[in-house]
């Protein structure tokens, strides 16, 4: 009869060796980007935000198309760090290069591609997604079938590059090859009592799917910097002093 | 064998140019001038300008006094390099070695290539008519050194050919002038009364030297022939172009691409030993039919990536229609500029301006072009449509940081849209507005942020921003154009933030 404690290794190793196998290497040297996601990162296989893949982003209409981007820039500009590049491919680009900057972009670092049809960006996207020395592709488009996201897949498990692709307001919501599904929402803001203005972007962050994690729905803020949870009993956020003015 | 050189001397050759590129000079007496110290000096002088006693160095006030209709035209200073530089190029079909002699002739040495015109006679009357039919005042001459070709071809009264080993009698009746010295030599030797070469030769060395210095004897010795006198061949730069004849007519696609592979590895070996890369390439294919067929690209940054240049390639093989066949296959690269060392890396960093990235670039701007391709610095506007610019290459930086005082929205409308809204007068920011049909109830604001508009750029009102949150959490940044005075003021969403 064996000892539980063993056991439980035993299972914990199978496990990773599963994911290992399922394309979710740990990179070596114990090398790890900390998102600040907090507890949203125990959902994620390994407890690591699952980079080297294809991250899917749905919003419905423009305000959700701009809470989503305001999330991405937040994951994108710890995945860019010090020196890294970033490429935004879309059809219709109204992103404003000098707001990144406060989701810690230097916009500068960023390249966007304007295409004219949806067929170019796919097609932009598989390229960029291929080229190693980009830390992140962004790719806006509505349609896309399970095939296409597939190719997108084998390309990022090749390179590791991490991509996020943005889907406003698609005509039907299909299956895709991607690792995780979100859905991202504006939230009112809060602010302290009495205080005027407008508080630090607030969401409502729905992770509907995620390969080999759990889905889950959090809310969060983007404050100095970084996201930060937002408790349901809210009172914690008095010592911070507010950004907009 | 004794060396055999060609002195040519241009007497005018910028007011030449001037004159062939507007013939309409061609009865008028005009100099080239240019400031120097506070006044204008004469640089060049026509003939017709000489013959009225303008002379180089003059001031054109002095000039003017003397000639008063005469014409004065503003002086290139280059270009009395860059026309001898052609004309060096253009001589390379008399002898492979063909220098220039600033400020105004050209040296050929021309050591066995004149019986190819049929002796030294006839190649010199062949160069010296084809400059003077193309407009050029020259003269030329022929002799075994330099110095006494030089000497000849400037104030030579006789034969302009020195036979071998007569320079001494050639020199004897010119003036110490034509020995290429100093000024102050020549003043030295004028006060003395050696007027003539002849007068001064035949002096021991030691007293020369003494009176004039060693430049005299120098002078001398190169003129005469004892020491040799070296000159810098002009190299012509050879076009990046490659060529590639095919024994029978290539059809089919696959042939195109083979045919390019190679021209494209002899290219990409010329420039990768020149250090060099291309930033833009055609590759023509001639017909059987006598069209030319040819397909462009353009990179990113400078490349000599065989495989790189080759995919870019590929994507336009397909338009290049062969007909009956391609017979001649010709690679050109117009534009070329010099290549960044690739270091080796010992581990890979993400580098914003790694050449993995520009191919890249260079792929997407091969289908979709180079307008496709934005990156933006910013601009030390406040009108939010101008706070940005784009950036003219990858490596372009920007001197002003980007701009964190003042919120931006993530997204902005290319164009403002206009929006009804509730507002309480004068500064308040609305209470209800309605976009696309909706109707949004305002519960938090911020503003307004005035930003007036650059009168210098364009006209018309200044614009106050408000950012609101309505009831849903979503968040805009709305505008309205001008102040209330009177007539009701028109409101816009302009953007949304995250």
């Amino acid at each position: 009869m064996t000892q539980p404690a063993p056991k439980n290794g035993i299972i914990e190793k199978l496990q990773k060796e599963i994911l290992s196998l399922q394309g979710f290497r740990q990179l070596p040297g114990g090398h790890r980007i900390d998102f600040g996601l907090g507890e949203i990162e125990s959902s994620f296989p390994n407890q690591i935000f699952p980079t080297g893949a294809v991250h899917e982003f749905l919003s419905s209409c423009p305000e959700d198309s701009a809470a989503t981007t305001g999330f991405m820039s937040g994951l994108i500009s710890r995945l860019m760090g010090q020196s890294g590049a970033c490429l935004w491919i879309s059809s219709k680009r109204t992103i404003f290069p000098p707001a990144l900057k406060a989701f810690g972009i230097e916009p500068d670092r960023v390249i966007f591609i304007d295409l004219t049809n949806q067929k170019d960006v796919l097609w932009a996207v598989e390229e960029a997604l291929k080229c190693e020395t980009l830390a992140a592709v962004v790719g806006e488009l509505t349609e896309v079938t399970f095939t296409q996201s597939r190719r997108l897949q084998l390309a990022v498990e090749k390179s590791r590059v991490t991509g996020f692709l943005h889907r406003c307001n698609p005509r039907i919501v299909n299956t895709l090859a991607c690792v995780s599904r979100w859905k991202i929402t504006p939230l009112a803001s809060e602010l302290e009592e009495d205080m005027p203005g407008i508080g630090f972007p607030r969401w409502n962050v729905e992770l509907r799917k995620i390969r080999n994690g759990e889905p889950g729905n959090w809310q969060m803020e983007w404050v100095a910097g970084r996201f930060r949870h937002v408790r349901p009993t809210f009172s914690e956020a008095k010592t911070d002093l507010l950004q907009t003015g | 064998m004794s060396r055999r050189y060609i002195a040519i001397w241009f007497r005018h050759l910028t007011a030449d140019w001037f004159t062939i590129c507007q013939p309409e000079l061609k009865d008028v007496p005009f100099v080239l001038a240019s400031p120097e110290r506070g006044r204008m000096v004469v640089r060049a002088a026509n003939i017709l300008a000489e013959s009225n006693g303008i002379e180089k160095g003059m001031v054109v006030a002095d000039a003017r006094a003397v000639f008063p209709s005469l014409m004065v035209i503003d002086d290139k200073p280059e270009l009395s390099e860059q026309l001898l530089n052609a004309h060096a190029e253009w001589c390379i079909r008399y002898t492979p070695i063909a220098s220039m002699d600033i400020p105004d002739g050209l040296i050929l040495d021309i050591t066995g290539c004149a019986h190819l015109w049929g002796g030294e006679r006839e190649y010199l009357k062949d160069i010296v008519s084809k400059l003077r039919s193309s407009g050029y005042d020259v003269r030329a001459a022929v002799a075994d050194t330099i110095g006494t070709a030089w000497a000849v071809a400037r104030y030579g009264q006789h034969s302009p050919i020195v036979e071998p080993g007569e320079q001494a009698d050639a020199l004897l009746s010119l003036p110490p002038a034509a020995l290429r010295l100093e000024p102050t030599i020549i003043a030295r030797l004028q006060k003395l009364g050696l007027y003539q070469i002849r007068n001064f030769i035949g002096m021991p060395r030691t007293v020369l030297r003494r009176r004039f210095g060693q430049t005299l004897l120098d002078r001398l010795d190169q003129a005469l022939g004892p020491s040799n006198e070296y000159i810098t061949p002009v190299q012509p730069l050879e076009p990046y172009q490659e060529r590639l004849p095919c024994l029978e007519p290539i059809v089919t696609a696959t042939g195109i691409k083979i045919a390019l592979q190679r021209l494209l590895a002899m290219l990409c070996t010329r420039l990768s030993a020149e250090g060099k890369g291309l930033r833009s390439a055609t590759f023509k294919g001639y017909r059987m039919d006598g069209k030319v067929e040819q397909i462009e690209i353009v990179t990113n940054g400078a490349s000599c990536h065989i495989d790189h240049l080759l995919k870019l390639f590929e994507l336009k093989i397909a338009k290049i229609e062969p007909a009956l066949g391609i017979e001649l296959f010709v690679l050109e690269a117009p534009v070329v500029e010099d290549v960044d060392p690739v270091q080796e890396m010992l581990w890979k960093i993400r580098r914003a301006d790694d050449t993995g990235l520009l191919e890249l670039l260079d792929r997407l701007a091969g289908r979709a072009g180079m307008s496709a391709i934005h990156r933006y610095l910013p601009d030390e506007h406040y009108w939010p449509e101008r706070s940005v610019k784009p950036a003219a290459s990858l490596k372009d930086q920007s001197e002003t940081p980007w701009r964190t005082d003042r919120l931006r929205p993530v997204h902005l409308l290319a164009r403002p849209e206009i929006i009804d809204v509730t507002a309480p007068i004068p500064d308040y920011p609305p209470m209800l507005f309605r976009y696309k049909g909706k109707l949004h109830k305002v519960n938090k604001a911020d503003g307004p942020e005035r930003i007036e508009r650059e009168w210098w750029l364009d006209e018309g009102l200044h614009r106050d921003y408000y950012c609101l949150e309505d009831e849903n959490g979503a968040r805009y940044w709305i505008f309205r154009l001008g102040h209330y005075d009177g007539n009701r003021p028109e409101w816009f969403i302009h953007g949304f933030f995250a």
